[in-house]
């Protein structure tokens, strides 16, 4: 066995995403989107200020720097 | 053989070992390899996400069937809403390699997997996400003869199209009964949507007739908003009866349809058992599923607690907190492929968090939701608080409709990630 650290393979570079980003593609196609938009509909789900079905509980289960960081990753994904 | 795999994988890791500086394609030959069994929404979608996410990553998927058909909307099916076409998905789209062959055996030390064809796939890292089989030992009566006569309709197929034959054959004035067993199982809300969806069936095409769903629980998920919506849609159709109140199924018999209980026996017309479940028989094979015939894993990269190099997703995996449903295989799937990305870089994989979001249909147009938000913590996957929840119980009819409308759009984005 040689060792796994020391091959230094990069297989994801420095876009990974970060954590939860990858569940919203379950329902949304976010790829592209900027990033405000996606935070500004995050945040007015969690206040309740825009209505929502299911979106509101969700974007309870994250503050805001966790939603910005969602937002940017899915901002810098190719459509 | 045993010798000759292992030269070549030491090979392997020294073209990999001499190649750091090269881009990718130049060592194609030396990526790291990672084998995926099982082609439903777990496993589809763990093969896209790295070859998405990770395209160094040497990918080959492994699936039995030409032909996956999904089991979230054939309930739709059951009750005549929906044809089964609608549920059928290849894999010509996956991006990956793809081997239609059944998983034989699982060598967890050498690292290799053995297929019904012959063929030998060595592996860095193996991902099983093999779904469901039957327990059938785990309900007196019930076999696979007596699946024909009792469909359980839990795996989606042709069973699925068994249990709606025998409801469009049914005379009017007839009684299906239904079974539902313990937790855990495929899909916990999904009894509880198949009896509404049938019931909307017979209130539909068989007004004179009934539904007994007998239950071995006396709470189940959603169970406000199911029963306060068979209160108003489905009153004098649909009855429910808690294990409490005798629910609980002992004994059936295929030739007679009947389900026995310990509080006394019902006789069917049409019988819909859904049956004890373990962990897809490959994690048996491969030495991950543990006494409860399910697979423990680490909550972070969903690696087998039992078998190292061994990463289990979906409803075979003892996700903690997530339930066994689709959006949460496929979520699963996510995770753990950019883990696996990050533990054959040699770094170590941040935590995750996962989001889960099921709905039911009581009829058509009316949706319902559960939601839950989820991390790791003391070594389980669990319920961030104060979020997550399910649609509230006075909502207009419009809200419900939302949702139906919300669990359509949310069917067609999933098996489109998972499956191209």
């Amino acid at each position: 066995m040689i060792g796994r650290a020391a091959l230094a393979m990069v297989l994801l570079g420095a876009a990974a995403p970060p954590p939860g980003a990858t569940s919203c593609s379950g329902c949304h196609v976010l790829a592209g989107r900027p990033a405000a938009n996606t935070v500004a509909a995050l945040e007015a789900f969690r206040s309740g200020a825009k209505p929502a079905t299911v979106m509101g509980r969700i974007a309870k289960g994250f503050s805001p720097e966790e939603t910005q960081a969602i937002a940017t990753w899915w901002a810098g994904q190719k459509p | 053989m045993v010798g000759g795999a292992k030269t070549m994988s030491v090979t392997r890791r020294s073209v990999v070992a001499g190649g750091l500086a090269l881009p990718f394609a130049a060592r194609a030959a030396g990526s790291p390899r990672v084998v995926v069994i099982g082609g439903g929404f777990g496993g589809a979608s763990a093969a896209r996400a790295l070859g998405r996410y990770a395209p160094g990553v040497d990918v080959t998927l492994v699936e039995a069937n030409a032909t996956f058909t999904a089991c979230p909307f054939s309930n739709h099916v059951i009750a005549g809403l929906r044809d089964i076409a609608a549920q059928r998905f290849g894999y010509k789209s996956v991006g990956t390699k793809v081997v239609h062959a059944e998983a034989t055996g699982v060598d967890a030390t050498a690292r290799r997997v053995t297929l019904n064809n012959g063929t030998v796939l060595a592996y860095d890292r193996l991902i099983l996400s093999p779904g469901i089989d039957i327990a059938w030992d785990k309900l007196p009566g019930y076999d696979e003869a007596a699946s024909e006569r009792m469909p359980h309709a839990w795996k989606a197929g042709a069973q699925t199209l068994l249990l709606r034959k025998q409801l469009a054959a049914m005379k009017d004035g007839g009684t299906v009964v239904m079974s539902v067993p313990a937790n855990p199982y495929r899909c916990p809300p999904g009894p509880y949507e198949r009896a509404s969806l049938i019931a909307w069936y017979l209130k539909t095409h068989k007004p004179r007739s009934k539904l007994l769903v007998l239950d071995a629980k006396d709470a189940f998920s959603k169970q406000k908003l199911f029963q306060a919506g068979w209160a108003k849609l489905y009153p004098g159709i649909l009855k429910w009866v808690s294990a409490s109140d005798g629910g609980t199924v002992t004994r059936v018999d295929p030739a007679t349809l009947t389900f026995a209980t310990d509080f006394g026996s019902h006789k069917a017309d049409v019988a819909n058992v859904i049956p004890p479940q373990k962990a897809g028989r490959i994690a048996a094979v491969a030495g991950v599923a543990d006494k409860t015939g399910w697979c423990p894993i680490d909550p972070v990269t969903f690696e087998s607690r039992l078998v190292p190099g061994v990463h289990v997703i979906g409803d075979a995996a003892i996700a903690g907190a997530m339930p066994k449903s689709a959006f949460a295989a496929n979520a699963q799937a996510k995770v753990c492929a950019l883990a696996i990305a990050r533990l054959l870089e040699g770094g170590t994989p941040d935590d995750p968090r996962l989001i889960n979001t099921c709905y039911s249909l009581l009829a058509p147009h009316y949706g319902i939701s559960v939601a839950g938000i989820y991390r790791p913590a003391k070594g389980l996957l669990t319920d961030i608080p104060d979020a997550g929840g399910t649609s509230p119980l006075d909502a207009p009819d419009s809200f419900r409709a939302q949702e139906a409308a919300n669990a359509d759009a949310w069917f067609r984005t999933i098996t489109h990630e998972a499956f191209g």
